[in-house]
């Protein structure tokens, strides 16, 4: 049985010219494996991934025929219900670990605080469960990183720290949203590898959102494509090369190759398509 | 003759030495890259050639002559640059006509509104954005922006740090087409920073890679192809952004 099912997913936002959907009916299920969404800036991937958390703020307007977690239909919980689940069995690591770690909390108590708000633990378990999350993101010396403050460590043990505190409730789907966007190309592997181990190890779902073709390809089983608010085409990771929507022909070929022969990338024509 | 020349430069900031010795020299009309992960000094050079990091040693030559530590005007006519973050590098509350014609007031440069128009059209952006402000336009046509203001000078010289990292790989086909061909048409010289080892391939023909503030090697980009290079290093950076089959 699938893990997640949404079925006609839509997020609006009022604008001067009435309401705007940035989300256009988005349908999907996920059983405990590793779905990838690509898609550029303004396609809407992001949101769907927040509104699945049901994190969409006002004056955003999330609406949909279904959306069900393991059976719980999260449409009809409250927030207080929802907060629950968040982190729990539902959690997402964000872009920038500049702007999403608590700038004047400890690592080690920010961590902490996302175990005690699910569990009720002694304060020497917490502490042992906190320094074995950060062992196992592989950090060296936790117990001192542990007492730094988030301006005092690199942006790749930021953006491990991070997932250190989304992991350590011991979630059922993980949904990354450009987790390493923000990272160098040596550090974006060992993060992106450290995920996908977790999620094999603990069969978890994972859900990674990026604009980065190649590395979707890499860490996922199945793509989405999203462009303007819709899915344009799905396929499996293998095959993402033999893909058919003209769009995603456009996202592949405007990267720049190892081997580079062309003198100009080709350039997605956007009148082609509404939207962004 | 050498655009830019740097030899054995060593910066500081305060009493932390974040670049060791560094010497490379771009000839005129060159694309050279700076490669390295983040913290690896790269972005630092780059502020030392452009008076934003003062407390270095050694010496900077900028077209036959050494650089000064102070703002310099003439070296501004001669050389720009465009930062990573376009959310960042232009001013929010000036349209980008404002930001435009800044350079060419504080120079004393008359002709504005036709420079600017052609400016504008060199860069790709449509007349009507003339007085829009920055937040009403979007990352890559923000980055033209900045490019376009690196441009009202005409500077021969073009020190690029990162410029299309924070964008969309469709938005950063976008600008590079765009650095490639203003290259060309204007004779620019490139000095570019970027950890994306494909874009430097596409953009530059030589690229020294950097770790702990000093250069590791200096190869030219033909070798990205074959994967042959001197030190481990570059192989490493090499092998992580995915070798020759990315």
């Amino acid at each position: 049985m699938a893990m997640l099912e949404l079925e006609n997913l839509r997020v609006s936002f009022p604008s001067a010219e009435g309401p705007v959907d940035v989300v256009k009916g988005i349908s999907l299920s996920l059983g405990r494996e590793r779905l990838g969404i690509v898609g550029e800036s303004g396609s809407g991937k992001s949101l769907t991934g927040r509104a699945i958390l049901k994190l969409i703020n006002r004056p955003g307007i999330m609406r949909a025929d279904r959306l069900e977690f393991e059976g719980i239909d999260l449409l009809s919980r409250s927030e207080r219900q929802m907060r629950h689940l968040r982190g729990a069995r539902l959690s997402m690591v964000m872009q920038d670990p500049k702007f999403s770690l608590h700038p004047v909390m400890r690592v080690g108590d920010q961590i902490a605080e996302a175990l005690r708000c699910h569990e009720r633990l002694r304060r020497r378990d917490v502490k042992a469960r906190v320094i074995a999350m950060l062992e196992k993101v592989r950090i060296n010396d936790p117990e001192a990183v542990a007492r730094l403050y988030p301006h005092q460590i690199s942006g790749g043990m930021g953006q491990r720290v991070m997932i250190a505190m989304m992991l350590i409730p011991k979630p059922d789907l993980l949904i990354a949203d450009e987790p390493t966007s923000a990272l160098d190309v040596s550090v974006q592997a060992t993060v992106l590898d450290l995920i996908d181990s977790l999620v094999t190890d603990n069969g978890m779902g994972l859900m990674l959102i990026s604009h980065d073709l190649h590395l979707v390809a890499r860490y996922c089983d199945r793509i989405l494509v999203m462009n303007a608010g819709e899915v344009v085409e799905e396929c499996a990771a293998g095959q993402l090369l033999q893909a058919t929507h003209p769009y995603t022909q456009g996202l592949l070929a405007a990267v720049p190759q190892m081997v580079e022969d062309r003198d100009a990338l080709p350039v997605i024509d956007r009148s082609r398509w509404s939207g962004t | 003759m050498n655009a830019l020349a740097l030899e054995g430069v060593s910066i500081a900031y305060g009493h932390t030495q974040v670049v060791h010795d560094v010497s490379f020299s771009v000839a005129s009309g060159e694309s050279f890259a700076l490669v390295g992960e983040s913290g690896s000094g790269k972005s630092t050079v780059l502020k030392a050639i452009a008076a934003l990091a003062t407390g270095w040693s050694g010496s900077i030559e900028v077209a036959g002559k050494p650089r000064s530590r102070e703002h310099d005007r003439q070296f501004a006519r001669q050389c720009q640059m465009v930062f990573q973050d376009p959310y960042g590098s232009l001013h929010p509350r000036k349209s980008i006509d404002t930001i435009l014609a800044e350079p060419l007031q504080v120079h004393g440069l008359g002709n504005r509104n036709s420079r600017i128009l052609d400016m504008l059209d060199a860069v790709g952006l449509d007349k009507r954005y003339r007085f829009r402000f920055p937040h009403q336009l979007s990352g890559g046509q923000r980055q033209r922006v900045a490019i376009a203001r690196a441009l009202m000078l005409e500077p021969s010289i073009m020190l690029l740090d990162e410029p299309t990292s924070a964008l969309d790989v469709s938005v950063q086909a976008e600008i590079l087409n765009l650095l490639k061909r203003l290259r060309v048409e204007q004779n620019l010289t490139y000095l570019m920073v970027s950890h994306n080892l494909p874009v430097v391939g596409f953009m530059c023909e030589r690229m020294a890679v950097m770790q702990y503030g000093r250069i590791v090697e200096i190869c030219d980009t033909t070798a990205l192809r074959t994967g042959e290079f001197a030190s481990e290093y570059t192989k490493e950076l090499y092998e992580a952004s995915g070798g020759a089959g990315c």
